[in-house]
């Protein structure tokens, strides 16, 4: 059984110092838990409600036959997003990440109508119905996808670091991967070019603690990933992915490195899928018990509400908050069912942009 | 007794160089090891060093003579040890111990006459293909600062077939940018930057590597913009040599047009001569949509004419007509229509009348213009460097049987490289390798002769 991030552990403290001792070179910070104001808080507990509701919708439509072939959701990993994504410059940083990409999308504001049509293959979807769940862009956003190659995003997203980089427009990308994504050979090329040219850029690994149905202590001869990097000399930090705050704490400190210059750092953030990989993984790989187990101790809208109640806010208003956050979902829903397919007379566009 | 020291092959397909220097003189003493002279061959200038002791006695070639073909003996050395074994007496390993000096390593095919114009009263300079390569590249990163152009040993080294020597020195690190030998990392990050909006031009060694990379050309780069719906493009340009080579063994020595040439999303450019490459590379870099651009080691080093100027811009997506035939056409691309026109010049002495096509873009391919040319002379072969499964020549085949099937009067046939992984060894890999004999043969078969 794979460890889950107990709430609020300090352990990783202790190996990122041990690790900065060893390497006797400069390093980020330790991140400390981000300071939220009641406002924040609440958005944040807002933003991840929305990836939670609008994932639990897209797993009903899934079931309606609404939603065809693979469909990866992000339901207990919200704050994963929502605490790197907040500190993020929508328009100047850019954002790019593999398949399992609603939350991302939710996360830096793109419209649900939009990416719930693209899961019904709908013309009103946000690739106009030729996308798909794992393919889906937001170039408008600076979201480049949406890309269903594990791994391949790692390169692409250094790719796009390298374009701030030369236009010197001052934005950073951030790359997310998955644990299983982190054993790709082409992850460790980008890591050796984006530190050899100091690209701003944040790898983010997800490690929600299965890729596919293999844990990660059966598939990575080095289970503690944040060390991943360190060959390269890129810095990596362990993160309570679970933790909304601890997240965002963690991403100032990214930021902060990589926009002064300092080139990529890593960021592992534990976290933990409740859902199978896929709409068809039936799961037997782990038991009931830890995922309630999870679902229990760390869940990360249930950790934002009691950091909510700490402040003073009652359940009325989570509660006005839910009720705004079903309206958006059911009507994104009925928005994917009620769109037209695309026309066939698309079915030849967008091949090539220009004409030959 | 006299040593013959001989002009050396330097790389697999130098045939001849200039003795850019000498660092000897007549009458010194050599020893092992010593560096003599230097050699500019077509990629880089090397220095030629002594195997045997000995006194320089004569220098028969003088610094700064171009055109040196390789085993033209350029100097003497009197031996110490009269009794040095003869073996020793040559200083490149490549070059066979005979004291004939028109030995060769490497045999490129001839080239041809020269090809009519592609501008019609352009003015004209001759350049090398390689040149006009580096002068596309050049022009239209002097017009966009967008262009870059990333790859292994692009910067420094000026290229490891000199294709992009001198753009370090003019554009400097920014947008010259050397990569660790990491292909799929570095497509990757060219594709990324493309998306980003960059416009970048990747060079790879050879194509062969590209296979490391080829996820990102074809999953990342051909079908982002379908799969964006239009949303998101991706203007790169992946370039490099491509095909064989010579005397450089199985893996690498492929031709992989076919293979791009099926993906949908992608432009596939195989230009034959330096015109085209020029005009075409200018295009490709402009162009919105991803393009594989296959070149040929074997014709970097042929000289052309170009137009001058920096406004040759060619259309993508469309054929040439080489040579115009009234009894046969040969389709080909790349080197393999230098083979054609020579094939045409002997058929032509047989009486026999053959047009032959440059397809010069592989996707999208021009199939009216070879549809045109099968209804003049209903009878069509394609001569290909490449291998004749699922090939180039297959599809062009079957665009005649759906398209132009009333006017075949004879088989299209397919004329290519033997159905072999390529053989190392000088008579096996001539034995592979298409040639105009094999192209004649192929026509006088369709002819019925």
């Amino acid at each position: 059984m794979a460890t889950t991030p107990a709430k609020k552990s300090v352990s990783k403290k202790a190996s990122v110092s041990e690790d900065a001792a060893r390497a006797n070179r400069e390093r980020p910070s330790e991140p400390k838990p981000y300071k939220a104001t009641k406002e924040e808080l609440l958005k944040f507990y807002r933003d991840m409600l929305l990836i939670r509701r609008f994932e639990e919708k897209a797993g009903q439509l899934y079931g309606l036959g609404l939603i065809g072939g693979f469909c990866h959701l992000y339901i207990g990993q919200e704050a994963v997003a929502i605490g790197l994504q907040s500190a993020l410059t929508p328009g100047k940083d850019s954002v790019i990440t593999g398949y399992r990409d609603h939350g991302h999308m939710l996360a830096y504001g793109i419209d649900p109508n939009l990416i719930m049509a693209e899961l019904t293959g709908r013309a009103a979807g946000i690739s106009r119905g030729k996308g798909g769940s794992m393919h889906m862009f937001s170039t408008e956003h600076k979201f480049y996808g949406g890309h269903g190659i594990v791994g391949a995003q790692v390169s692409l997203g250094a790719g796009l670091a390298f374009g701030h980089k030369y236009s010197n427009d001052g934005g950073v990308c951030l790359a997310y991967f998955g644990d299983g994504a982190s054993n790709q050979g082409q992850v460790y090329e980008s890591f050796n070019m984006a530190e050899l040219w100091k690209l701003p850029i944040i790898f983010v690994i997800e490690n929600n603690q299965y890729a596919m149905g293999t844990s990660v202590n059966r598939a990575s001869s080095e289970d503690q990933l944040y060390r991943r990097g360190e060959s390269f000399r890129i810095p990596g930090i362990q993160v309570d992915g679970m933790d909304i705050l601890a997240v965002r704490g963690a991403a100032e400190v990214a930021l902060d490195w990589v926009r002064s210059g300092k080139g990529p750092v890593l960021l592992e953030m534990k976290t933990y899928r409740y859902r199978g990989h896929s709409m068809s993984d039936p799961a037997k790989y782990r038991s009931r018990d830890e995922v309630q187990s999870v679902r229990d101790n760390s869940d990360p809208i249930e950790g934002c509400k009691a950091y909510l109640a700490d402040l003073g806010v009652g359940d009325d208003e989570l509660k006005a908050i839910e009720k705004e956050i079903r309206k958006i979902v059911n009507e994104s829903a009925d928005f994917a069912e009620a769109s037209p397919e695309p026309d066939l007379s698309e079915l030849y566009t967008d091949v090539l942009v220009e004409q030959y | 007794m006299a040593i013959e020291l001989k002009m050396p092959a330097l790389s697999p397909t130098m045939e001849e160089g200039t003795l850019a220097r000498w660092l000897v003189k007549e009458g010194d003493s050599v020893k092992s090891g010593d560096i003599l002279a230097e050699i500019e061959t077509d990629k880089a200038t090397m220095e030629f060093e002594a195997v045997d002791e000995g006194v320089i006695t004569s220098i028969s070639v003088p610094e700064g003579t171009d055109g040196v073909k390789v085993g033209t003996v350029i100097a003497l050395i009197s031996s110490d040890d009269e009794v040095a074994a003869p073996s020793k007496s040559t200083p490149a390993p490549a070059v066979a111990p005979t004291p004939a000096p028109e030995v060769v390593v490497a045999v490129a095919p001839i080239a041809p006459k020269a090809a009519p114009a592609t501008t019609d009263g352009a003015a004209m300079q001759s350049v090398t293909l390689r040149e006009a390569l580096r002068d596309a590249m050049a022009e239209e990163m002097r017009r966009d600062d967008r262009v870059f152009v990333m790859g292994e040993e692009v910067a420094e080294y000026q290229g490891a077939y000199k294709v992009t020597q001198g753009l370090l020195d003019e554009f400097g690190a920014r947008r010259v940018i050397d990569t660790p030998i990491t292909e799929y990392g570095f497509a990757g990050i060219g594709t990324g930057a493309a998306m980003g909006g960059l416009r970048p031009v990747i060079e790879f060694m050879t194509f062969n590597f590209a296979m490391q990379a080829i996820d990102h050309i074809i999953n990342s780069a051909a079908k982002t913009n379908y799969m964006s719906g239009g949303q998101m493009r991706c203007p790169i340009v992946f370039r490099g040599p491509n095909g064989a080579a010579a005397r450089v063994g199985a893996q690498h020595s492929q031709n992989y047009a076919p293979w791009y040439a099926s993906v949908p999303g992608l432009i596939v450019i195989a230009p034959y001569d330096a015109a085209d490459a020029k005009g075409l590379l200018k295009a490709a870099i402009r162009c919105e949509d991803p393009v594989v651009f296959l070149e040929n080691e074997l014709l970097y080093g042929r000289t052309f004419d170009v137009p001058t100027g920096d406004d040759h811009v060619l259309p993508i997506g469309k054929a040439r007509i080489m040579r115009e035939g009234t009894d046969v056409t040969i389709v080909s691309y790349s080197i393999g229509v230098g083979l054609s026109l020579e094939a045409a010049d002997t058929l032509a002495a047989q009486g026999i009348s053959a047009e032959v096509i440059d397809l010069r873009t592989i996707r999208p391919l021009d199939t009216q213009t070879v549809l045109a040319s099968l209804a003049k002379t209903n009878r069509l072969v394609v001569a290909e460097e490449g291998w004749p499964v699922c090939s180039v020549g297959s599809e062009i085949l079957a665009v005649c049987m759906e398209q132009g099937f009333d006017d075949l009067d004879a088989p299209v046939l397919r004329i290519t490289n033997e159905d072999v992984p390529m053989p190392y060894a000088a008579n096996l890999e001539k034995a592979t390798l298409i040639n105009a004999d094999k192209i004649v043969a192929g026509v006088r078969k369709t002819l019925g002769l």
